[in-house]
């Protein structure tokens, strides 16, 4: 018995985190859970989790958040096509290698969002817009164990 | 195990249709605005998510209001029955000005209305965009929201609805870059363009002449020329002026009267005349007019 419906739920709290009300000074500090999310569910089951539930997410996260409609489901597709080619790969890296990869991929995806951002309206980036990059790093391992444990506990192979 | 051949399109083809889709979302948003009428549709999809996350927020402060001592409600009390019964007594000169103020501009063949019909909106501090400048708030058009209503809270002006859904909008702050807004010198009557600065508190007037009677400290109120916003709310102060030569046009930076970002209750206006269906009527009989 396979519980997919467990993999929907998880991206519904995500979308939960990634929208909840925090305050002005730790928003910056707001790890990117659908990434992370993303990242994870790709890796264990790239065969039922791909391109095309990155791309959903990404879109509802945009309108959810109000920006540019097929920002985040672009780039969030081009992160899972991305993990899909080399999920054989990176099964086998050790706990640090695979935080260092999600921080690297955030940090694209991030400027890849502000790279198109800009192309409509001149921003000013701030600084803070960049730490959430290692608030990500930071939680991912806890959060890598976490889902693991969920996935063996809801036997989600 | 899967079998190997069962697995459908191939990650690149399905990469690229992905991939081919989201350009053309993101060039039909951004060059040709074909969302406007489906965001209503997309808005209203979503909008259980950010009550949910809402929640907490909501019972926070509707706790912090239940644990109010009897003897704080009572100091509130009294202060605001001071500040009604003062607001009270301005608002009877007011209505004899207004009468006034209605006569001379009959005797001069001018009306202009100056009481809009209000709504309270709350904000919904969710995350949003971290590119733009925007809040959202909890009414949509079921309580009867427009695209490019005024938005304004007990100081000055907010900015406008941006987009909009059944149950909640969007309101798109003065300091966006994409806003301006048309306004008016209280001091001397000089009308100019306010645009958003891209920061919580800058403001930008672009096209000021060098030689242009500005002051630092000049309030700007609408102009009402744009025929968005009413005229005569205030909008922003001057903060900065400066003049360079051999420039054709002054620099000039304004800060918003409002602290933007932290009033909790928006007041939405409401302009009787631009009814949603009188603009749709509107914009029918501009396309069917002859030419």
């Amino acid at each position: 018995m396979r519980h997919y419906s467990i993999v929907y739920f998880t991206f519904f709290v995500g979308l939960l985190c990634a929208i909840f009300p925090l305050p002005m000074f730790f928003n910056g500090f707001r790890p990117e859970w659908m990434i992370l999310l993303i990242a994870y569910w790709v890796l264990a089951l790239p065969l039922r989790i791909g391109i095309v539930h990155a791309f959903f997410l990404g879109l509802i996260l945009d309108i959810l958040l109000g920006s540019m409609l097929g920002m985040h489901a672009l780039l969030f597709a081009l992160f899972a096509y991305f993990i899909c080619m080399h999920y054989q790969r990176i099964r086998y890296f050790s706990l640090v290698q695979t935080t260092l990869l999600v921080g690297l991929s955030v940090l694209c995806i991030k400027l890849g969002l502000f790279w198109i951002a800009s192309t409509q309206q001149d921003i000013i980036l701030h600084k803070n817009y960049f730490w959430s990059i290692f608030s990500s790093m930071l939680i991912w391992p806890w959060f890598f164990l976490f889902l693991r444990m969920i996935r063996i506990r809801f036997k989600v192979l | 195990m899967k079998p190997i051949f069962s697995r459908g399109p191939s990650f690149l083809l399905r990469l690229s249709v992905i991939v081919l889709i989201s350009l053309f979302l993101l060039l039909a948003e951004s060059k040709f605005n074909l969302f406007t009428s489906y965001r209503l549709y997309l808005n209203s999809l979503v909008s259980p998510i950010q009550y949910i996350a809402d929640i907490p927020q909501s019972l926070v402060t509707s706790f912090s209001r239940m644990i109010v001592t009897r003897e704080e409600l009572k100091i509130r009390n009294l202060r605001l029955e001071k500040e009604n019964m003062f607001l009270n007594a301005d608002r009877l000169l007011l209505t004899q000005l207004q009468l006034e103020n209605k006569k001379i501009r009959t005797l001069v063949n001018s009306t202009r209305n100056f009481t809009n019909q209000r709504m309270l909106a709350e904000v919904m501090s969710l995350r949003s965009d971290p590119f733009r400048y925007q809040l959202l708030i909890n009414k949509g058009t079921l309580d009867g929201v427009y695209l490019g209503q005024p938005v304004i809270d007990e100081v000055g002006v907010v900015g406008q609805i941006s987009e909009v859904g059944t149950l909640t909008s969007r309101v798109l702050l003065l300091v966006d870059a994409s806003h301006g807004i048309p306004v008016r010198v209280q001091r001397n009557d000089m009308i100019a363009i306010v645009h958003g600065g891209g920061a919580w508190n800058k403001l930008d007037m672009p096209f000021i002449q060098n030689n242009a009677d500005l002051k630092e400290g000049d309030l700007l109120v609408t102009s009402g020329l744009g025929g968005n916003f009413p005229a005569g709310y205030p909008v922003a102060t001057i903060s900065h002026i400066s003049y360079k030569k051999g420039a054709s046009y002054a620099d000039v930076e304004a800060t918003p009267v409002t602290k933007l970002g932290e009033s909790h209750y928006l007041l939405l206006l409401c302009d009787k005349k631009k009814d949603v269906s009188d603009v749709l009527e509107k914009e029918a009989k501009i396309k069917n007019a002859p030419l």
